[in-house]
């Protein structure tokens, strides 16, 4: 018997519920997207044997520390993960599969740029063992892509979206809406090109700006224009859950749209608040060791994450997290999904956190359901979920 | 003792920014009084805020000494008096304590409003005037036709006016001549008989405690000698007895027709009454001098802390200013928007603002403000009266037989141009005419206004409709009965009463329109529609529907992103803290203070 702390004991289920997951982050890119504010880099080069090696044997120490865990996916995020080389890739792969007993239907998926240079690596990577690609097309309008800063055009998005089907089991693209300039009309006739190129996983997007980005600059100096407002943006999300519904494709998530059974499981280990192994620049990572759930948080800068990588660990920080916020950040992560979250999980971390009121009012406008066990968002809900997490959280 | 005819007593009279304070400078610093390297602009503007504004609020004052061309040296005492209207029975008592008045007018600007009340009030005491042409520097200036302007409107001769410019100094040596030879010196004046001074302004020193500005009219005042205020019956010890030049000095005397300063132990500036008679304790005097009026408020509203902690610093921060500060009333108030906050009455609106200015920035503490009200008169069906301060303490109108409201007289000068947008406004707030005039360009309207359509927010619109060129003044003038309602916002169906305010009924429709619209501008969406509402009695009059919030979701969030846009989302509920809970409707602080600034 451990001590009497029941969220110890909840914690352990709720990472097996989850999955275990490993993360593996690549910083570059080959040009900075205005909106983008991910840990991205452009550099003139990079010396791809020796971020191998690093990547490597930072899986491996990983690894050691959560040994008899079974791996269910892995993710190259980005960056620009297609411009890995695919021995890049192998290498890789391979501590991982050293490292821990693999799931028999392991899910292995890269962020890929649709430009043609990436498209060719396909192949090579598929070899490496990926086996799930998500495209980054963002738009399937050339000037939009253009005013969005990406490289490619429409006509290579679709030919990688068709190189990408005929090598890998499974495909996802990713499109950016609610832009600028762009009508109610324009998303549902985009969106419906988009749905007839036979993707069984779609990530909607609605343009963010971010702080700190070259969009984030210009929209503070009032540069930005034509941006959508509250009601055409909420219009916008619900023509896309319209439009994604009658082909069989609903949102298992807010902005994640899937045929059943073709979701993506490394992105729910997430949102169901599971384990995951961070690895590499400005990587996280959550997992539960001895009872705790340690947070882990890499080097950001690519050149001082590989230093610390070779010198033994490329993290900055590993932290415990406390169960309030475990419970603030498993509200905020499983409210995304339909499913919702258990409350008997939550409370046993927080007994503050959504309290019977709060979850009585916004049940009564309609906007979360719950039944004995658990809570979760109704679609009409789904639009305001941040409100109703600042409602819910203590 | 210095003899009667070698004192000269006079105050400035001016438009605001007509030159009045760069005068007094030049005739301290042209006659010597203050050492050249101590002299900076506007030396007898004291406070920061009145230095700000070029408003002085606390009459000031100065002795001067001047050398004149007979050979003889004259003692100048200068008042300084507040030059605005809520201060006018200040102005009054400085007036009734001196014997002349320099007219400064600005030679590019003419005659203003303000021009004329201080004016009218110098002459009501009997004083003789000096016309100054000010500002003869400039290009634009037409002394001539101003001097005519003067004659014109005001009927004194202006044929020998000052022609001066009080920036570069030409024509100030012949403003101090005209002082000695055209001013009179003090009255009459018996240097043995009981003293009788008068209580022209205090103000609390830190140094000194209460210091109490005097003009002895009969007797003299010495250091150590027992005095008695005749209508608050206080008594105190002379203590320090002086003069300023600006800087207190001390005197061992004052005698008839000087003015100069005391201190005894008086604790608070309220313990003293401006306008009162101040006399020995023994073989003190029989009469007191006419005229003495107690300040009474007249224009109310709310002070609450943005930040609900900083009550008790509030009250702290009140507690001192009304020591200071007789004319200003405050007593405890609970709003349910707001809080615990004060309900504070001012002789007008400059004084409310000066007084919020001084708390938001000596105190440091963040105020909402609510909408300036007057008193109102309730007559009620039983026979009692009422005085109604504050809108929320409204009876039921069931039992209330009629209400009367207090009504001012506004004079307003205002070039030709604008006269139909100035005629357009007055006749919106219910004015009634009773003059129109022109001179030169210019017109002259006189009104009866509510001063209930004056406190909110006149002032701002009437600068607006003439772009800064029409120039405000007024006097209050009693009340009137009128048909007068309460008006209250819902939101949500649920009252907010820093938000009541007291309407006439035929204006009653478009206020509450216009805040009903400004609030829904300045709620922010909730996950449910909001109903904003203005109603009268239980009647709604106005009604706005905030639509529910639409769109409130973080599109992407991955692992990496938790505790990051956990942090996010906790902020944001963090500032919700700022805000004001009505039933389930968070409404911000910023609305509160934005809605009631509403202009028009
Ligand atoms: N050009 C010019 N400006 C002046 C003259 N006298 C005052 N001023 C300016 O007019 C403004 C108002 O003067 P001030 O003495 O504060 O006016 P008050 O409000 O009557 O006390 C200030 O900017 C002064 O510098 C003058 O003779 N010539
Ligand atoms: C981590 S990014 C990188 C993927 C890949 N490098 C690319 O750009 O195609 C994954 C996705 O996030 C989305 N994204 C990035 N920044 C965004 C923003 N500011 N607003 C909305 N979506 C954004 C884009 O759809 C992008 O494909
Ligand atoms: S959006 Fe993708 S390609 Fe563009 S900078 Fe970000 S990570 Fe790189
Ligand atoms: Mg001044």
């Amino acid at each position: 018997m451990h001590s009497g702390n029941s969220w110890r004991v909840v914690l352990t289920e709720n990472w097996q519920r989850g999955g275990f997951g490993l993360y593996v982050h690549w910083p570059f890119c080959a040009a900075k997207c205005p909106y983008c504010d991910f840990n991205s880099h452009v550099v003139p080069a990079v010396d791809q044997t020796r971020w191998a090696r690093a990547l490597a044997s930072e899986v491996r120490r990983a690894a050691e520390e959560t040994p008899g865990r079974v791996l269910s996916s892995i993710f190259f995020g980005g960056g620009t993960p297609s411009l890995m080389l695919p021995e890049t890739v192998a290498v890789v792969l391979d501590a991982a599969r050293q490292g821990w007993v693999w799931a028999n239907d392991i899910e292995i998926t890269l962020e890929a740029n649709p430009s043609s240079v990436e498209a060719e690596r396909f192949r090579g990577i598929a070899e490496a063992g990926v086996n799930r690609v998500s495209l980054g097309v963002q738009s399937l309008r050339d000037a939009d892509l253009r005013r969005l800063g990406r490289l490619h055009d429409v006509a290579e998005a679709k030919t990688a979206i068709r190189v990408a089907r005929e090598t890998f089991q499974r495909v996802s693209f990713d499109l950016i809406y609610a832009r600028q300039d762009q009508t109610l009309e324009d998303w549902r006739t985009e969106l419906t090109e988009a749905l007839s190129m036979g993707v069984d996983h779609l990530s909607l997007y609605q343009l963010t700006i971010e702080q700190g980005t070259a969009f984030g600059d210009r929209f503070n100096a009032g540069r930005l224009r034509g941006l959508p407002g509250e009601d055409l943006s909420a219009d916008m999300y619900e023509l896309t859950q319209e439009l994604c519904g009658a082909p069989g494709l609903p949102a298992y998530e807010i902005s994640n749209h899937a045929r059943p059974g073709a979701e993506s499981r490394h992105n729910l280990i997430y949102w169901r608040y599971g384990d995951w192994v961070g690895i590499g620049p400005g990587a996280h990572g959550r997992v539960t060791h001895a009872h705790q759930r340690r947070a882990n948080e890499g080097w950001k800068q690519p050149a001082k994450w590989i230093e610390a990588a070779e010198a033994g660990t490329g993290d900055r920080q590993v932290s415990v997290i406390d169960p309030q916020n475990m419970a603030g950040e498993y509200l905020m992560m499983g409210l995304r999904i339909p499913e919702g979250i258990d409350l008997g999980v939550l409370h046993g971390w927080d007994p503050q956190i959504a309290p019977e009121s709060a979850i009585r009012e916004l049940e009564g406008l309609g906007l979360v359901w719950k039944t004995e066990t658990a809570l979760g968002v109704t679609p009409e809900g789904r639009l305001v979920l941040n409100s109703i997490v600042k409602a819910l959280l203590p | 003792m210095i003899p009667l005819n070698r004192i000269r007593n006079f105050s400035i009279v001016a438009h605001i920014d007509h030159g009045k304070s760069t005068l007094a400078d030049r005739l301290i610093q042209l006659t010597g009084t203050v050492q050249e390297r101590d002299m900076k602009a506007q030396l007898l503007d004291a406070m920061d805020i009145e230095r700000e504004r070029g408003i002085t609020i606390k009459a000031n004052t100065v002795r001067i000494e001047y050398p004149a061309k007979d050979g003889e040296t004259y003692i100048l005492n200068l008042i300084d008096t507040p030059g605005h209207v809520d201060f006018a029975y200040e102005v009054s008592r400085s007036m009734r304590a001196v014997e002349g008045s320099l007219l400064v007018v600005d030679a590019t600007q003419g005659v203003e409003a303000q021009t004329l009340a201080n004016v009218y009030t110098a002459i009501d005491a009997d004083h003789e005037i000096v016309p100054v042409l000010n500002k003869i520097d400039l290009p634009a200036a037409e002394p001539e036709r101003v001097a005519e302007q003067i004659e014109d409107v005001i009927g004194i001769d202006a044929s020998d006016a000052c022609l001066i410019s009080a920036k570069t100094g030409i024509g100030i040596p012949d403003v101090l001549e005209a002082i000695v030879k055209r001013l009179p010196p003090p009255h009459g004046g018996d240097p043995d008989a009981p003293l009788k001074a008068m209580l022209v302004d205090s103000w609390y020193d830190p140094y000194l405690g209460v210091v109490v500005l005097i003009r002895v009219m009969d007797g003299t005042i010495r250091k150590g000698d027992n005095i008695r205020m005749m209508q608050t019956g206080a008594k105190y010890g002379v203590d320090k007895l002086g003069v300023f030049r600006p800087a207190m000095q001390d005197v061992k005397e004052l005698g008839p027709g000087e003015i100069g300063f005391f201190t005894g132990s008086i604790k608070q500036v309220r313990d003293t009454k401006v306008g009162d008679t101040i006399t020995t304790e023994k073989k003190g005097c029989e009469t007191p001098l006419p005229g003495f009026k107690p300040s009474v408020p007249v224009v109310f509203c709310g002070l609450f802390p943005v930040d609900s902690n900083e009550f008790e610093d509030l009250r702290d921060a009140i507690e001192k200013l009304a020591l200071n500060d007789a004319s200003f009333s405050y007593e405890m108030e609970t709003s349910a928007a707001l809080g615990f906050g004060f309900r504070c009455g001012f002789l007008g609106l400059l004084h409310l603002e000066v007084i919020r200015d001084r708390i938001e920035r000596e105190y440091n503490i963040e105020l909402i403000t609510t909408a300036p009200s007057v008193i109102y008169h309730l007559y009620m069906k039983d026979g009692e009266k009422i005085d109604l301060h504050n809108p929320a303490d409204m009876p039921d109108m069931s039992k209330v037989d009629h209400i009367e409201e207090p009504r001012i007289k506004a004079t307003i000068m205002v070039p030709d141009d604008y006269l139909g947008d100035v005629l357009k406004l007055c006749q919106d707030r219910r004015g009634l005419q009773l003059d129109l005039t022109y001179v030169g360009g210019r017109a002259m309207a006189v009104y009866d206004l509510p001063l209930n359509e004056v406190v909110f927010d006149f002032y701002d619109r009437l600068k607006s409709v003439t772009k800064g060129y029409a120039s405000f003044d007024y006097q209050m003038e009693g009340y009137r009965e009128d048909n007068l309602v309460k008006m209250q916002i819902l939101v949500n169906d649920e009252p907010v009463d820093a938000l009541s305010m007291m309407v006439h009924r035929d204006r009653a429709e478009m206020r509450g329109r216009a805040m009903c619209e400004k609030l829904k501008d300045l709620i922010p969406r909730h996950m449910f529609k909001i109903p904003i509402q203005a109603a009268i009695g239980g009647k709604v009059i106005a009604r706005e529907t905030l639509s529910a919030l639409r769109k409130d979701v973080t599109a992407k969030c991955y692992g990496g992103d938790a505790t990051r846009k956990k942090k996010l989302l906790e902020k944001q509920k963090a500032g919700k803290k700022k805000m004001r809970q009505f039933g389930k409707v968070e409404i911000p602080q910023e609305a509160f203070i934005s809605a009631l600034k509403m202009d028009s």
